[in-house]
C-alpha cells in the first residue's frame, strides 16, 4: 500500500523496532533477528557490519521493500505497509530515471503527489539548492559524474519532504575524495532538515563520523546464524569530528573489534 | 558537464574524402569490367552488364524522362510511392501488434511462457518462405505484399520489445515506488519508458528488413512498385532497369531510417534514446 497525496510536512519521524525479523519463505533460518532499537526523529543512526549481516535488509524493512515477518516496525507510530515518499531511499547504484533531466528526476514526487504546479516547482527548486545543483537541472544523469547523481538522488527524495531519510550505502560506488565531500554534504543537508537518517555502510569509519549512534551488526547466512545486534555504540563526539582526534579513533576501535569480534558472542 | 562541441564541418570533409575512392574505383573498374567483357569468380559474366553510364541515365529517365521515352519513363515516384505505402503499412501494423504483446509478454511470465515456445518456432523461418503461400492464400494485390511486411518487421520489434522490458531495472520500480508510484501506474511511468530505446532499436531494424522484403513481396500480381519494376525488368530482361532499381531500393531504405530517426528525434527531443 502506498500513501498517496499524503506529504505532511517535513517532520522528522522516530523509527521503533521491536524484535524486528525477515525470514525468506523456504529458507532453515532468519536472515535477520531480534533488531531491537528505537531511532529518535533527527537522529542520524549508522548501521555497520560484514557483507550478509541483513543491515540492508533492516533498511529495506523500514523502506517498506521487504516484508516484516517478525516483530514490530512502526515509523512515527505508523507500521510499515509499503514504500513511500515519507521514507526516502537514496540507493548505492543511484536509481535515476534516464530518460528524464535532473530537475525531472526531482519533480518526479511532488508531480506524483498532485501538487500544484507552482509548488512542485518551488520544491524542486529548494531540492536544487539544496545539493547545489541548480547549474545543470536540464542536464541528464548519464551527462553527471557519479556525485552529481547521488546528488540528484538525495535531492529527488528531498522535494518529498521525507520523516525519514534511508541511505544504502550511498557513497560506496564513489571515489574516496567525493565521498568525503558527500559526506560534509549530507551533515549540511541533515542538520538543516532536523530529519532522521537511517544510513548503512561498510566503512567503520563513515558510520562514526556520521552517526549519533552506530548500530553494529554481525551473522548472517554465510557464517550459520541469523543477522542481529551486537551492539548499539553512543558516538559521543562534538557535532564536528575530527577522524585523526584520539576520541574519535577510540571509538572506531571500539566498533571495529565489535564487527570483527569471534561469532561466539552474542548480545 | 557536457563533452565540447566538435568541430563538425572538419569531419564531414575528412568522410567524405575518405568515403570516395572506393565507389569511385568500383565505378571505373564496372565500366572497366563491361568493356573488356571480364569474367569474375562465381562465372560472373560481366558482358550482360549494362555500363554505368547507362545505368546513370535509365535512373535520370525513370525519375524526370526525357532520354528514352519508353514505358517506364519518368515512372519512379509512382513505382516508389506504391511501395513506400506497403512498406508503411506492413510496419506500422507491425508495431501496433508486436509494442503491446512485446509488453505484455515481457512483463507477464505467464504469458511468456505461453507465447515464447510458438514465437520461436514461427521466427526462424524466412520471410520469403512464406511469400508462395501468401500469395495463395491471401490472393494477388496489395494486400499479400503488406502482409510479407508486416512479417518481416513483426519479429525484431516483438523480440526487442521483450527484451527491453525484461531489462527494466528492479532498482527503477523500487525508486519508483518509493516516490509514491501504484503498481498500476509504474507500467506506463517507469517500464515504457526504459525500454523505449530496445524497442526503437527493433523498429529501425524492421524498417530495414521491410524494405528488404518488398521485392520478393512485390513478384506477382502488381504492377507498381518497385519489386514489381524489378520484375517486369526481369522478364525483359533489361539490365539496366534493375540494377536502378536496386539503387532505389537501398536509397529508399537508407532514407526512411533517416525519417524515422527525424521522427524520433521530434517525439523525444534530446531524451537519451540510444543506448
Amino acid at each position: 500500500m502506498v500513501k498517496i497525496g499524503r506529504i505532511r510536512e517535513n517532520l522528522p519521524a522516530d523509527i521503533v523496532m521491536k524484535g524486528l525479523g525477515k525470514q525468506y519463505p523456504g529458507t532453515a533460518q532468519a536472515a535477520v533477528e531480534g533488531v531491537d532499537v528505537t531511532v529518535a526523529a533527527g537522529e542520524v543512526l549508522c548501521i555497520v557490519g560484514a557483507s550478509g549481516c541483513g543491515k540492508s535488509t533492516v533498511l529495506r524493512m523500514v523502506a517498506g521493500f521487504e516484508e516484516v515477518t517478525s516483530g514490530t516496525l512502526s515509523v512515527a507510530t505508523e507500521p510499515v505497509s509499503g514504500p513511500g515518499p515519507d521514507r526516502g531511499v537514496v540507493f548505492q547504484d543511484y536509481g535515476l530515471f534516464p530518460w528524464l533531466t535532473v530537475a525531472e528526476n526531482i519533480a518526479y514526487g511532488p508531480r506524483q503527489a498532485r501538487l500544484q504546479r507552482p509548488v512542485v516547482a518551488e520544491r524542486t527548486e529548494q531540492a536544487l539548492e539544496a545539493v547545489g545543483l541548480t547549474r545543470v537541472s536540464g542536464s541528464f544523469p548519464h551527462q553527471l559524474s557519479g556525485g552529481m547523481q547521488q546528488r540528484v538522488a538525495i535531492a529527488r527524495v528531498l522535494a518529498n519532504k521525507p520523516s525519514v531519510l534511508l541511505m544504502d550505502e550511498p557513497f560506496g560506488a564513489l571515489d574516496a575524495l567525493t565521498r568525503v565531500e558527500m559526506q560534509h554534504e549530507l551533515q549540511r543537508i541533515q542538520r538543516a532538515a532536523g530529519i532522521t537518517v537511517l544510513f548503512v555502510t561498510h566503512s567503520i569509519e563513515e558510520a562514526v563520523y556520521l552517526g549519533d549512534r552506530v548500530m553494529v551488526m554481525a551473522g548472517g547466512t554465510a557464517h550459520g546464524m541469523p543477522g542481529h545486534v551486537r551492539e548499539i555504540v553512543d558516538v559521543d563526539l562534538p557535532v564536528d569530528r575530527d577522524a585523526s582526534s584520539p576520541e574519535f579513533n577510540a571509538i572506531e576501535r571500539h566498533v571495529d573489534g565489535l564487527v570483527h569480534a569471534g561469532h561466539a558472542v552474542r548480545s | 558537464m557536457s563533452a565540447p562541441a566538435r568541430p563538425r564541418v572538419r569531419v564531414a570533409w575528412g568522410t567524405w574524402l575518405l568515403a570516395l575512392p572506393v565507389p569511385v574505383l568500383g565505378l571505373l573498374l564496372w565500366h572497366a569490367g563491361v568493356q573488356g567483357a571480364w569474367v569474375l569468380p562465381f562465372g560472373i559474366q560481366m558482358t550482360f552488364l549494362p555500363e554505368p553510364a547507362d545505368v546513370g541515365l535509365r535512373l535520370v529517365d525513370l525519375a524526370v524522362g526525357g532520354v528514352y521515352d519508353d514505358s517506364f519513363s519518368g515512372t519512379l515516384w509512382t513505382h516508389l510511392g506504391a511501395s513506400a505505402v506497403r512498406v508503411l503499412q506492413g510496419f506500422l501494423l507491425a508495431v501496433v501488434v508486436a509494442v503491446p504483446l512485446g509488453v505484455l509478454m515481457g512483463r507477464s511470465r505467464l504469458v511468456f511462457r505461453m507465447l515464447d515456445p510458438t514465437v520461436n518456432l514461427v521466427r526462424p523461418n524466412p520471410v520469403t518462405a512464406w511469400a508462395p503461400l501468401t500469395l495463395l492464400i491471401i490472393g494477388f494485390g496489395d494486400r499479400s505484399t503488406v502482409f510479407l511486411v508486416f512479417l518481416a518487421a513483426v519479429f525484431p520489434i516483438l523480440l526487442n520489445t521483450i527484451s527491453g522490458v525484461r531489462q527494466v531495472s528492479g532498482r527503477l520500480l523500487e525508486a519508483a515506488s518509493m516516490l509514491g508510484t501504484p503498481p498500476a501506474q509504474a507500467l506506463y511511468k517507469v517500464v515504457i519508458p526504459a525500454a523505449t530505446p530496445s524497442i526503437v532499436g527493433g523498429m529501425r531494424i524492421a524498417m530495414g528488413l521491410a524494405w528488404v522484403i518488398l521485392v520478393v513481396g512485390e513478384t506477382v500480381g502488381i504492377d507498381t512498385g518497385l519489386g514489381a519494376m524489378i520484375t517486369q525488368a526481369r522478364e525483359q530482361s533489361r539490365t539496366d532497369l534493375i540494377i536502378v532499381g536496386m539503387i532505389v531500393i537501398g536509397l529508399a531504405g537508407f532514407a526512411a531510417d533517416r525519417l524515422l530517426g527525424l521522427v524520433f528525434r521530434v517525439l523525444f527531443g534530446r531524451r537519451p534514446i540510444l543506448r
